[in-house]
Order: structure tokens, then C-alpha cells, then sequence
């Protein structure tokens, strides 16, 4: 498939999981052709970086549910945090591992996932549709417990990128953290995965431990080859993070006319292979 | 008479809290923190676990700042695994805080309206599940009446009060130690756990310390000077753990 053929199977107000963390391994050129489409109206469901933020600049995006946003090397977002402080998006917000079990209960087809983090915290205000549940067991001191039920957090599509896979959507990470990208795909109803390559089957295994072989094509619907396609996020062990493209990148947020001529420079330019041109890759 | 630096000291302060800890994950966030807790396990506290910073739990003392270091890899410990770690309990997170209350409720997602904030901070990150799970310390480099609020803007980290209204299980993990700032050392150790003035750092006055802070301390009558690092520390610290003086660009000599 190619990054445009994803894009098109979007609809307006659907509800987009992107994998990878911060800004590490996130499907950057799948991000980009949503931008450059004609979609709008998104919920993007998203341990946030650049996609969160890219595609708030772009006007995409309605509502985001995330822990965080952010450029790791750089802590705030600023595309994100403009949005935010001009209000232009809605946002639900859940500590880190609730985020973790929303997605969870969307893969194992349960409503919610009991836990107690959020107890005490002003998360149900950032997230008002939370509810919490009374265990059916005994607490340790024979009373009763209360829990934080997080809700499912089903995706209508989710987008991933993973180092090496196969055409039938077999995905391998070859990096220290394979992130969630496993649980994104299996919460989400329609799942595209962009590798820097796709390999034969019999190849894969080769390419690392077994325990590598992290997705399976149980959990993804299509498949786009995309060398660099994480960029500028890292994607580790192909390339690292491009902190010069970052900053370049995060500095037009403070300046309408340089954003303008980014994204004339690198979003409107074309597909994945203008914008490699573009950049230098 | 020591040439410790305020930073170095409190490096130790750091440390200090993770004393008695045993074999727990120990989880410094920041580089001051970070300093502190390689401190803590190469000079007193041996059975600490503690990561790369990364994916890694690693065996020997690394150096902040430097990637290329030689590491004794123990376990594996991806974001998935770190979830299981921080719900199990076995772990003592020191995190920082723009904002933080007499219970030691803590901010950091943003300040104002969550409809339209003034200023989009970190978010709520792991504050809710670290607070009501494990062992929690907080490292503020900056101690002032900005950060020290009588009340914060998002309840991010759970503080005592907001503890007491839940039921004994539910609040039965909750424990805040220590807060750690460029002046001293507070602790909840008060009839109420209010915050209070554990130690002051060698050359702070109390009467400083209440003017940083927007509310009310408890303060003990005699308050501690924090303690200063031992020569092994010093040496530690400067030529072993931070020889890129990390520390000082945190908190200035």
C-alpha cells in the first residue's frame, strides 16, 4: 500500500491510535499524508509527539486522548501546546498506564480494566466520562475497595511503524522497546503498519530474536514500505532521532510564516519520496 | 571544613531518601535525582535496582549524561514492563513538580483551565499511578512561593489529604517521603502529614525558607542542617557519576 491508499480510508471524525512514544518510532509518513488529505475532525489517541502536534497545526484533529505530549528532547510539543492554550482541541486525559489498560480492554473485548491508579488524582476531571467500580472481592483488611474503571479505548484505525516486516503484515522492532504498538493494532478495527523494509517471510527471523517478532498479521489489515519513515522521530537501530530537523521543526510554532514555509517545504511537496528528496534522505 | 557545592549537597539530600529502601526499583527522574540515586546505591544502599534511563536495569554505576558507557545489563525493562514494576509496588519514584501543596499534592499537566489552559504543561504523565502505588519523593530545583502553592492547579500526584478521603485499601500504598529543593529538605512527618522542615542546607535560614514557600510549614524547633557528602561521596559524584557537572547547571554554586 501506499501512504495515500491509508490516508484514504479515513473518514472524518474517526478515531486514530498512533503508535510508537513521544518522538520514537512514529509513523511520520502515514502522518503526513493525513495532513496533506482531506480528513478532519479526528480523535488522535496517541502516546503524544509530532503527530499530535503536526497534525493539530494542520487543523485535523478535534479531540486527543494522551498522557503526555512530547518531543522527549524537547518536553512540551509546541505545536500541541498552541492548540491547547487557544483552545482549538478537546482533550481527555489519563496517567500512563490507564492509557495503557484503555487500550488493553479495547484488544481483549471488555468494557473497562480495573486499577487503582487515578484514585485520589484530578483525572476524573480531565477525563469526566471516568467512572470508578466496587471490587466484588474482599480488600486484604476485610473491607470493601474502590477501583478506577478505564474505559476501552477503541480505535477506528491505528498506525504503526516498526523496523523490518512482511508483506502479509508480520511486524519485527529491532530497537531496545517495542513501545505498544502490539495493542494499538489489536484495539483498533483497521490497521496499517509502515516498515523501513519489507522482507521475505523466511528473512525475518533472521534479523533478530525471535522475541522481535512482536506483530503478527493477525493485527494488521495493510502494510506500506517507508525508509525514513519515522522521520524525524528515531528509529532506532536504522537511524536516530533528527534533534536539527526537530528543532527546526518545533520552532514553527512561534512563527506563522515559518510553518508556512515547512510545510510548503515538506508536507505539500509530495508523498514519502518528495519529502526524502526534500529532506536529504 | 568540605568545598561540597549547594549542588552536591544536594545530590546527598537526594540520596539520603533512598536509604533503607533495599532492593525496590529506584526510580530518580532528572538529573539531580539521577546523580543522587547512583550515589545512593554505589555508597550505601547496594541493593537498589535502577535503569538505564532507558529499557534497561543495569548493574554497575553509569555516569549521567553519557550513552556510551559500558553497562552490566541485568533484566530487560521496556514502558510495557515498567507498568508492572510501578503496580507492583517495589519502587520509590522521585519525580518534579511545577506545582506542589502542604499535602504534597503535586501539578504538572497545566496551570489554569483544563478547557483552555493558561500554560499545557507536561500532562498527567505518571503522577496518578506512581502516587497511589509507590513510594514517592519530589526533587524541586527552584524552591519558590510559584511552585510551593496553597493550592495546585490539576491534582497530578496525589498529596495526604486528598489520600485520607479514600477508603483504608485504597489509600493503603500511598507514601510521600521526602521533597528535595535547592534550600533543604521536607518531609509529611507532621500529626497530619502537613509538610514540614526536615533539614536546612548549610547556609539557608528558616526565615528564607518560609518566604520561598506560599504556605504555611510545619516547622520543628530545631531544624537539622542537611548533611554534608563524605570525601568517597565527593569523589563519587565529581569523577565517577557527573564528571560533566550536570548538577550545577541545575542548581547553581
Amino acid at each position: 500500500m501506499s501512504e495515500d491508499e491509508v490516508a484514504a480510508q479515513l473518514r472524518d471524525g474517526m478515531t486514530i491510535g498512533v503508535g510508537g512514544w513521544g518522538s520514537r518510532r512514529k509513523p511520520m509518513s502515514l502522518i503526513r499524508a493525513i495532513a496533506r488529505s482531506p480528513v478532519t475532525d479526528l480523535t488522535l489517541v496517541s502516546y503524544g509527539g509530532p503527530d499530535v502536534g503536526l497534525l493539530c497545526r494542520a487543523g485535523k484533529v478535534k479531540r486527543v486522548v494522551f498522557a503526555f505530549v512530547s518531543l522527549d528532547s524537547i518536553p512540551l510539543e509546541p505545536h500541541f501546546r498552541a492548540a491547547r492554550q487557544a483552545g482549538t482541541v478537546e482533550t481527555r486525559e489519563l496517567d500512563e498506564g490507564m492509557f495503557l489498560l484503555g487500550l488493553q480492554a479495547a484488544a481483549w473485548r471488555v468494557p473497562f480494566l480495573p486499577t487503582r491508579a487515578g484514585l485520589g488524582s484530578d483525572v476524573f476531571r480531565l477525563y469526566p466520562e471516568l467512572r470508578t467500580v466496587q471490587s466484588p472481592y474482599r480488600s486484604p483488611g476485610g473491607e470493601g475497595e474502590e477501583l478506577v474503571a478505564v474505559p476501552a479505548l477503541e480505535l477506528d484505525v491505528a498506525l504503526v511503524h516498526m523496523n523490518r516486516g512482511d508483506a502479509g503484515g508480520n511486524g519485527q522492532y529491532l530497537g531496545v522497546d517495542p513501545y505498544f504498538d502490539d495493542l494499538f493494532c489489536m484495539a483498533a478495527k483497521r490497521r496499517f503498519m509502515s516498515v523501513e523494509q519489507v522482507l521475505p517471510t523466511e528473512d525475518l527471523a533472521a534479523q533478530g530474536p525471535v522475541q522481535t517478532l512482536r506483530i503478527n498479521r493477525l493485527m494488521v489489515d495493510g502494510v506500506v514500505e517507508a525508509p525514513f519513515g519515522a522521520h524525524f522521530t528515531s528509529c532506532l537501530p536504522d537511524y536516530e532521532r533528527d534533534e536539527t530537523f526537530q528543532r527546526e521543526y518545533a520552532a514553527t510554532a512561534r512563527d506563522d510564516t515559518a510553518w508556512d514555509e515547512f510545510r510548503a517545504r515538506y508536507l505539500d511537496v509530495g508523498g514519502h519520496d518528495e519529502y526524502r528528496k526534500a529532506v536529504g534522505l | 571544613m568540605t568545598d561540597a557545592t549547594r549542588a552536591e549537597i544536594c545530590v546527598v539530600a537526594v540520596a539520603e531518601a533512598f536509604r533503607g529502601d533495599g532492593e525496590i526499583l529506584a526510580n530518580p527522574i532528572g538529573n539531580v535525582p539521577m546523580i543522587g540515586g547512583r550515589l545512593a546505591r554505589a555508597a550505601f544502599e547496594p541493593d537498589l535496582v535502577m535503569t538505564d534511563g532507558e529499557a534497561l536495569l543495569v548493574g554497575n554505576t553509569l555516569p549521567v549524561g553519557d550513552e556510551g558507557a559500558p553497562k552490566v545489563v541485568e533484566s530487560w525493562n521496556p514502558y510495557r514492563a515498567m507498568f508492572d514494576v510501578v503496580w507492583s509496588g517495589r519502587r520509590h519514584v522521585m519525580m518534579g513538580a511545577s506545582q506542589i501543596d502542604a499535602y504534597g499534592n503535586q501539578n504538572f499537566a497545566l496551570i489554569g483551565d483544563p478547557a483552555k489552559p493558561k500554560a499545557q504543561l507536561l500532562g498527567l504523565r505518571g503522577a496518578p499511578g506512581n502516587t497511589i502505588n509507590d513510594t514517592t519523593s519530589y526533587w524541586i530545583p527552584s524552591h519558590s512561593p510559584k511552585v510551593f502553592v496553597e493550592q495546585v492547579d490539576v491534582v497530578c500526584g496525589v498529596g495526604y489529604d486528598r489520600a485520607r478521603k479514600l477508603g483504608p485499601a485504597e489509600r493503603r500504598f500511598h507514601h510521600l517521603e521526602h521533597v528535595i529543593t535547592n534550600l533543604g529538605v521536607l518531609d509529611f512527618e507532621s500529626p497530619d502529614h502537613r509538610m514540614r522542615l526536615r533539614s536546612l542546607h548549610p547556609g539557608v535560614t528558616v526565615d528564607e525558607v518560609v518566604a520561598a514557600t506560599g504556605f504555611e510549614l510545619v516547622i520543628p524547633d530545631d531544624v537539622p542542617e542537611s548533611r554534608l557528602p563524605t570525601d568517597e561521596e565527593l569523589r563519587l559524584i565529581r569523577d565517577v557519576i557527573d564528571p560533566n557537572d550536570l548538577r550545577t547547571k541545575e542548581v547553581a554554586a
